[in-house]
């Protein structure tokens, strides 16, 4: 091989750089502390669902409860977790609780660096009249 | 060869000729088997406005409009009629009825203010073109429905729809300075989005009647399930002349118009009232 000793230092510069976001994160300690959520400051200790689910899957639910109440003028939900009734309604009934969407929704947002499109429309209790 | 290709030529023409054709039929035929009155399952909402009961400059009406507007978070974009989003809102009598070529009208009738809103048309020529289906007639009462989550912005159903009742969010509703803080919590739309009446489906579903038909204090606008003999829109109309808006276009709204006070009616057919009286007396 001509010239091995450039080839395989430009290589070697190449893997560095190429990696770099990653020795970055792992030497400068730049990611945050995962966010702490504030709880419900109501009184309320249960979820409509179970915890984990909500952490997870809450996207998915909050798109059924989309489509029942918009599409299928279904407006009640049944909890699979505790069998109560609730309305389907983000700013009625999941805001009740997590009344401070900066502090709840926002903050794993955020963290996450996902930005979802619901309150484009959908109104945040406190910021009407 | 030559003849056997022009055979196959003909016969393919042909064949596409029939085939084009007997669509057409099927369809002319399913068209006006479609304007048939509302089918008798389920409910079939409609409304009764009775413009007797208004007058011009009437504060009633700006007082149910802006009950509309605040219900459902209605950006003022009025200073420029291309932004305006309206869900209910007035026209002169003539104007909105133009198609009935009233002529020589009473020029009390002639501008009278007339509100116009969404007519949840029983044939709705805007849900046929929606491609996303985010326009819909819903099967269990009859309301021409919006689903905002659905709409990509095509505006054909504002094309489609012959009332003028639907409107195009050119701005970011949000922008408009009465929604700074909105005045409900009813969602708002966003840019490129279309919007119309919806019948208060949020509130029929709570059984409400819509905001609009609760502002009113005197049956000025009234509400009610077309399928139900009993109710009073029905009771109204058997009692009534009432108009709809261009009727002749076989959409079948659903929101009727009074106009005439019934005496002008009763002169018109003396004959049936004559009738019931020498029946009650015998």
């Amino acid at each position: 091989m001509y010239d091995a000793s450039k080839i395989v230092a430009g290589l070697a510069v190449f893997a560095v750089l190429a990696t770099s976001p990653l020795w970055f994160n792992a030497l400068s300690n730049a990611s945050p502390a995962a966010p702490a959520l504030q709880l419900p400051t109501n009184g309320s200790t249960e979820c409509v669902e179970a915890t984990d689910y909500m952490r997870t899957s809450h996207m998915a639910l909050l798109n059924r409860w989309r489509d029942e109440v918009v599409r299928d003028d279904i407006r009640t939900y049944t909890s699979e977790l505790s069998g109560k009734s609730y309305t389907m309604s983000l700013t009625g009934t999941c805001l009740d609780c997590h009344s401070d969407k900066e502090k709840f929704c926002d903050a794993c947002h955020t963290y996450s660096a996902v930005d979802p499109y619901c309150w484009d429309c959908h109104v945040i209790p406190e910021e009407a009249k | 060869m030559k003849s056997s290709r022009r055979r196959f030529l003909k016969f393919v023409g042909l064949s596409a000729a029939g085939v084009v054709g007997s669509t057409g039929v099927t369809r002319t035929v399913r068209a006006v088997s479609e304007h048939e009155p509302p089918a008798s399952q389920g409910k079939r909402w409609a409304m009764v406005i009775d413009l007797r009961k208004f007058s011009k400059d009437d504060a009633l009406i700006d007082k149910i409009i802006s009950a509309c507007n605040t219900a459902h978070n209605i950006p003022d974009f009025s200073d420029d009629p291309k932004n305006e989003v309206k869900w209910i809102w007035t026209e002169d009598f003539e104007t909105a009825f133009h198609s009935q070529e009233f002529h020589f009208i009473r020029e009390d009738l002639k501008d009278k203010p007339t509100l116009l809103l969404c007519n949840h048309c029983d044939n709705p020529p805007c849900t046929r073109v929606c491609p996303t289906e985010a326009t819909w007639k819903r099967e269990s009462d009859g309301v021409v429905m919006m689903d905002w989550h659905r709409c990509i912005g095509c505006r054909y159903c504002v094309v489609a729809c012959p009332y003028g009742s639907r409107s195009f969010n050119w701005k970011n509703p949000r922008t408009a300075s009465n929604l700074a803080n909105p005045p409900s919590t009813y969602p708002t739309r966003m840019r490129g989005v279309v919007e119309k009446c919806t019948f208060c489906d949020e509130r029929l579903a709570r059984g409400q009647q819509p905001a609009c038909v609760e502002a009113c204090s005197n049956d000025e606008m009234v509400f009610g399930d077309l399928n139900d003999p009993g109710s009073k829109v029905r009771q109204i109309l058997a009692e009534h002349l009432a108009i709809r808006r261009k009727p002749e276009l076989g959409t079948q709204p659903e929101i009727y118009y009074i106009v005439e006070d019934p005496r002008t009616l009763q002169e018109v057919a003396p004959a049936v009232e004559v009738f019931e009286e020498e029946g009650g007396h015998a």
